[in-house]
């Protein structure tokens, strides 16, 4: 009886890493969403769409060009900044004044273009995408509790992005010029801060946070060109639930989405197939709820 | 004279345009055409559906495809297991998507702009994984084989022009419909509330009532719209109303026009034979085609075709100077042009 409560207990704890960890995945992507978010009050629906174009890029360089697994890990975030820089510079920055709801048609546009490419250059065929080398596939026992330690590395490295990025804009010039472009684009201009710049080294930086979650999860769900439409919407839950201004919640937000789709995948019979639809539940229930999300602030219009 | 806020000249042309499309099948097009044809005519139904929720109530929708799939399932389910007529499954479906958008439109009512953008994603990519887990009463993966939808009054009809004649002549009604309910008080009530929700209900137009209903009336014209693809296609599967629908959906809506009375034809037209051209052209899905034209329309028409999505949500920094409503959409657009020409 004891024994049965106690591993019915370790079995919980098993599935909360693991839900740590995907949650990890949900939580990049959605600090991806926030970053633009912040700057620009529009949703990139192309967000994960750009995440899984750099995927491929790094599948390529793994698999075709056999290079070292970190190695092309820093390339291809080095390289999708690069990419989400210029995106901006070219798709965006027309539209730069217009609505948000513009914002968003384009980024649809962005959705379909960037998966159809993919399909044209890789095809619509399910590729295996290697883990990190030197983390072995067999978990280890911690305390009765066997945990994944590619699920270790997946919550480290959620958290050393989230540090590197607060320390980003927290302490360096850069990071408080594009803080104060979002925050108050007139008056950063007039103090000589190249506000329309700044955007798009946000979606840089956000392609290449994006970039991340794509890798991250490539090992375990298989890479398509439609891999990260279902971890798009677990990220936007995730940043709707932390509030959608706010980076450290969006990864709250992340881990804890990961953490209930786990639970419930495991414990509520037939729930698994209907993880989406459970996305949408939180969305939609945080919005009715908390408009502001967990963590955010609720703005009030002036009439 | 005027008639359904329609102008004599433009009455005369939508005959002349129902004419031509009732004559096609039968002197221009061949089978394959008459049956795109057949799409288009019910694809244009759930863009005019798209119209009223997001034109006129001014409620982003991305995921209307998921009530096409409540419509089209609907027929599916009443035709295959309980073997009702095909012809008596249309009403129903509509009547059954339009009760789950009604029902959406309440949560809907407390999210605004990029909220219910996002929801309604939301909403189309949950579709097909709820489809798929009822299994037993959808077949899940498999879908279900509907037989071909026959001409049942024996005017020597071919299966493609029966369902081309079905699906043109329920677009027309509905149609007429529609712009029976958008012509009169209902119209301008959602009009209103679509260019300030402050000023409406403050001169007593209940909110919930009229986006709500617009979220219902557009889910009903969506589950009709699904309801004749499955006639058309003889077919449904969960594959049929992922994403790519929804927001094929958006693409007509937005290359049609919003609030325009071509738009959903042309719009639909675009949608049904952009994939066949890229398919040929290209040889590849439609996709990039598709985002291409999306983007560059935003770019070159930001505020004429889009302006439209755009305006409601910005439509609280600029107070409406006009007193009444004008007459004719036609104007509301040419207003539009010029209010955004002179920038004001």
């Amino acid at each position: 009886m004891l024994l049965a409560a106690a591993s019915a207990a370790q079995g919980v704890i098993q599935q909360i890493v693991s839900g740590l960890a995907t949650g990890g995945v949900y939580a990049s992507l959605a600090l991806a969403l926030v970053l633009i978010y912040r700057s620009m009050e529009a949703l990139n629906f192309a967000q994960g769409e750009m995440a899984m174009f750099s995927t491929f890029i790094a599948w390529t360089l793994i698999s075709v060009v056999h290079l070292n697994y970190y190695l092309a890990f820093a390339i291809t975030i080095a390289v999708s900044m690069v990419g989400g820089f210029l995106l901006e510079r070219v798709v965006i920055r027309p539209v730069e004044k217009a609505p948000p709801l513009t914002v968003v048609l384009v980024t649809l546009g962005l959705f379909f273009v960037i998966n159809g490419m993919a399909g044209l250059i890789w095809q619509y065929v399910i590729k295996a995408f290697p883990g990190p080398p030197g983390f072995p596939q067999a978990p280890v026992s911690l305390g009765g509790v066997s945990v994944g330690i590619q699920d270790l590395f997946l919550i480290g490295v959620t958290v050393v992005l989230l540090a590197i990025l607060y320390a980003f804009f927290r302490y360096t010039k850069l990071g408080l010029a594009m803080r104060s472009a979002a925050l108050y684009p007139e008056t950063s201009r007039l103090l000589g801060v190249r506000t329309s710049w700044m955007l798009a080294l946000g979606w840089g930086m956000a392609a290449g946070v994006g970039a991340v979650s794509g890798m991250l999860i490539a090992p375990i769900e298989f890479l398509d060109p439609n891999l990260m439409q279902p971890i798009l919407l677990y990220a936007f839950a995730a940043a709707v639930l932390g509030g959608i201004e706010n980076p450290a919640g969006a990864v709250a937000g992340g881990f804890i989405v990961g953490v209930l789709l786990a639970l419930i995948g495991t414990y509520v019979p037939g729930a698994r197939d209907l993880r989406l639809a459970f996305g949408l539940v939180i969305i939609v229930a945080v919005l009715l709820v908390r408009p502001g999300g967990l963590f955010g602030r609720v703005h009030v219009a002036r009439v | 004279m005027r008639f359904l806020g329609l102008s004599a000249r433009t009455w005369a042309i939508i005959i002349a345009a129902i004419v031509l499309a009732l004559m096609a099948p039968l002197f221009i097009l061949n089978k394959f055409n008459t049956f795109q044809f057949a799409y288009v005519w019910a694809l244009a139904i759930a863009l005019i559906g798209l119209n009223i929720l997001t034109g006129y109530s001014g409620q982003i929708s991305l995921g209307n495809g998921a009530f096409m799939a409540v419509g089209a399932y609907t027929t599916a389910i009443l035709y295959f297991k309980l073997k009702v007529p095909y012809g008596w499954t249309i009403l129903p479906a509509g009547l059954v998507a339009g009760l789950a958008g009604y029902l959406f439109g309440f949560p809907a009512l407390k999210l605004s702009g990029l909220y219910l953008a996002l929801a309604t994603f939301a909403l189309a990519l949950s579709a097909s994984p709820v489809i798929k887990n009822f299994g037993d009463l959808t077949h899940g993966h498999e879908g279900i084989v509907l037989p071909q939808a026959e001409d049942p009054l024996g005017l020597g009809l071919t299966n493609e022009q029966w369902v081309y004649y079905l699906a043109l002549i329920i677009a027309v009604v509905l149609f007429l419909f529609a712009r029976a309910m958008l012509s009169g008080a209902t119209g301008r009530a959602l009009r209103a509330v679509r260019d300030s929700e402050t000023a409406a209900a403050a001169s007593g137009i209940s909110l919930t009532y009229y986006k709500t209903m617009a979220f219902g009336v557009s889910a009903f014209y969506a589950g009709i719209a699904g309801s004749l693809f499955a006639t058309i296609t003889a077919y449904v599967s969960p594959d049929s109303f992922d994403l790519p629908l929804s927001l094929g959906l958006l693409v007509g809506m937005v290359v049609g026009g919003l609030g325009t009375l071509a738009g959903p034809v042309l719009g639909a037209t675009f949608v049904i034979w952009l994939p066949i051209y890229a398919q040929s052209i290209f040889k590849n899905k439609p996709d990039i085609a598709y985002g291409v034209i999306l983007i560059l329309l935003m770019f070159l028409l930001p505020q004429g075709i889009a302006g439209g999505i755009g305006r409601l949500v910005a439509w609280y920094r600029r107070r409406s100077t006009e007193v009444g409503p004008p007459a004719d959409e036609e104007e509301v657009v040419h207003e539009f042009a010029v209010r955004n020409s002179t920038g004001e």
